[in-house]
């Protein structure tokens, strides 16, 4: 993805909720959070953080919309326009024999393309190599990351401070 | 803080997991080399599979004649493995989907084994029509795919078709959204592993970090595919019913079957979880993750549905009596009274009488009994698609044409071979994924911990009322 590094300082937690009262000093405290990382979603987070709800259902429903619409108007035209056929004397436009076929068409668009969308819009995909800070942070360690190109000495040791005050265990800096 | 749990509920997780334990515990039997037991399920696994090939290429070179299907009884045990292994494939959507939107935590514990059993199940069932085509490589066909014959469609008033459009679809968005859930666990696997095997699980973990704002998506996402999937699951077997009951066949031209079916489905599929989380807990050593709740509460689904199925079975047989239709009646006189009376003593045995002992709530944390009864719905579940489909189908208008059917051995051979195809997968499964959902189990710790909640509570959880004994 990003073709430079970035210095990133970060500090370990062992628990979400001494994370969750860390990132809320530091919106207190003006600072600028780059990332938060964990284990697990932790509830209430995205919040704190600041973070705009996810749009993906939107994207979901248009895409859902666009599986309905092409499967019912498709076997119109195939049954109307295309190749008209009468099965057991019934319309050509039979539409509620068309209500399974479309609601499944839906499903399967809807599904797919929020799939898509979702691993797209994160960066992710098989064989992607996105950077990570630690290991332990699939595990049982819950991470606060500051994004630190451009701070000076004085920045960063206020954010090592912040760091160990609110309770984080190991405090490091990668370039990722 | 996490939310108040009332102190009489169960905890789901026991043992006073932490974290890392959690990761340690599943995580762990996918890097240790496999057991004995393994190896040998393994083996006869494999062995059934190969009978499968052997069967499906004997089918293929001698046709479809090698099969005791006749002209009156044009549907056996194929399109009963069919019904049967699609049923089988509701369990893991409906404790995903349908149990995520009613917020149920102990589907945490079997949701990623159950949506496994899922795919699997959904892969033997789609073997049955395919083979039953004879010339499996036209199976493309039943596609609306743009042609030189016309373009000849096909036929999208058909339930077959249908059929097409809910299995492959429901084959698609379970395998996604098992996927999906399966990738930050994979990123764990993968963060512990070194040399070939870190490439390997980074290359399928899609380069998953742990971002807050990755896993809000993934998060919403999970919630729209369980929301999508709840009418999916449903209308799958919905649709599955649609075969028979659209037809105009005493007996299937029915409007109780698609809840019916549904119903028998959920029935059967959690007796598949039951015996698979059996095994599995036992032998990778998950007690604490699958527990006696979790198989209690699974147990609970069990009882509801068969009884739904059973009055089913009763409204079936009353509506026949009250229709006043003698080929109604008389379909339904022989499923009790004719040549298959066995096979309708066999599922109302299985299916309805059986469960009733779940009633108990000591039968119903009995792990032998609850294992010997997941057998016996398996089976019941089993005799009930034969039910439906060959003693129909033996006795119909013409009695000159009524005939008998039992199946050949290729016929047999090709059940037997698609459990070994089930079982290669699963245990395929089962050695390379972590079998209970790490990050799923870590986010409900502190709700369902036995340490936080239950009567094992610790006491410097202040904030919460202990419950002694």
């Amino acid at each position: 993805m990003k073709q430079e590094s970035t210095q990133v300082l970060y500090g370990l937690y062992n628990d979400e909720e001494v994370l969750l009262h860390a990132v809320k000093k530091a919106k207190e405290d003006h600072l600028d959070i780059m990332d938060v990382y964990s284990p697990f979603p932790i509830h209430g987070l995205d919040n704190i953080l600041g973070l705009t709800e996810s749009r993906i259902h939107i994207a979901g429903f248009i895409y859902g919309l666009i599986g309905c619409l092409s499967a019912f108007l498709f076997m119109t035209w195939v049954f109307t326009r295309d190749w008209p056929i009468i099965f057991g004397g019934k319309p050509y436009f039979s539409a509620l024999a068309f209500i399974p076929i479309t609601f499944e068409v839906t499903v399967l668009f809807a599904s797919v393309g929020m799939v898509v969308t979702f691993y797209t819009i994160c960066g992710m995909g098989p064989g992607v190599d996105n950077p990570t800070l630690d290991d332990r942070i699939t595990d049982d360690k819950f991470c606060i990351a500051f994004d630190v190109d451009d701070a000076d000495e004085a920045k960063q040791t206020v954010l090592r401070q912040f760091l160990t005050d609110t309770g984080a265990e190991e405090v490091n800096v990668k370039s990722i | 803080m996490s939310a108040p749990i009332s102190a009489i509920r169960e905890p789901l997780i026991t043992g006073s997991k932490t974290y890392h334990t959690i990761t340690e515990d599943i995580c762990g039997p996918t890097e240790r080399t496999p057991t004995t037991a393994w190896m040998i399920a393994f083996i006869v696994a494999v062995t059934g599979l190969a009978l499968y090939a052997f069967s499906v290429t004997w089918t293929v070179w001698v046709g479809i004649g090698s099969w005791n299907l006749n002209r009156t009884i044009n549907w056996g045990w194929d399109i009963t493995n069919f019904v049967w292994w699609v049923g089988i494939g509701h369990a893991g959507t409906l404790i995903s989907a349908i149990l995520l939107l009613f917020r149920q935590k102990w589907r945490t514990g079997v949701n990623r084994a159950a949506e496994a059993m899922t795919i699997f199940a959904v892969m033997c069932a789609g073997q049955f029509p395919l083979i039953h085509m004879g010339r499996l490589w036209l199976g493309f066909f039943i596609f609306p795919y743009p042609n030189t014959r016309g373009p000849l469609w096909v036929n999208f008033n058909s339930p077959l078709l249908w059929d097409v459009f809910a299995i492959s679809t429901y084959f698609t968005v379970s395998l996604l959204f098992w996927y999906t859930g399966l990738v930050p666990d994979f990123a764990t696997v993968r963060d512990r592993a070194k040399g070939l095997r870190r490439k390997i699980y980074n290359y399928i973990s899609f380069g998953w970090t742990g971002s807050a704002k990755h896993w809000q998506r993934w998060e919403s996402l999970s919630l729209v595919l369980a929301g999508l999937a709840t009418p999916l699951v449903l209308s799958v077997h919905t649709i599955v019913s649609f075969d028979f009951a659209t037809s105009v066949i005493p007996g299937w031209h029915t409007t109780i079957f698609p809840p019916y079916f549904v119903a028998g489905a959920i029935f059967s599929g959690f007796a598949m979880v039951q015996t698979l989380m059996i095994m599995t807990r036992k032998v990778l050593k998950l007690e604490d993750y699958i527990t006696l709740e979790h198989i209690d509460s699974m147990n609970k689904v069990i009882l509801a549905t068969g009884s739904i199925v059973g009055v089913a079975y009763l409204t079936e047989l009353f509506i026949a009596w009250y229709s006043g239709y003698i080929y109604e009646q008389f379909a339904f006189y022989n499923r009790v009274m004719g040549p298959y009376f066995w096979s309708y003593i066999g599922m109302m045995g299985c299916n309805v009488i059986s469960p009733q002992i779940f009633w108990s709530k000591k039968m119903r944390r009995s792990i032998l009994v609850t294992f010997f009864m997941s057998i016996f719905i398996n089976i019941g579940m089993w005799f009930e698609r034969f039910v439906i489909i060959a003693s129909t189908l033996a006795r119909d208008y013409l009695p000159s044409s009524w005939s008998y059917y039992s199946p050949s051995w290729v016929e047999v051979c090709l059940f037997i071979g698609t459990l070994g195809l089930f079982s290669t997968l699963y245990l395929v499964f089962m050695r390379v994924a972590p079998v209970v959902a790490v990050a799923e189990i870590k986010a409900i710790l502190k709700t369902a911990g036995d340490q936080y909640v239950g009567p094992n509570i610790k006491h410097d959880n202040d904030h919460k009322e202990s419950t002694h004994h």
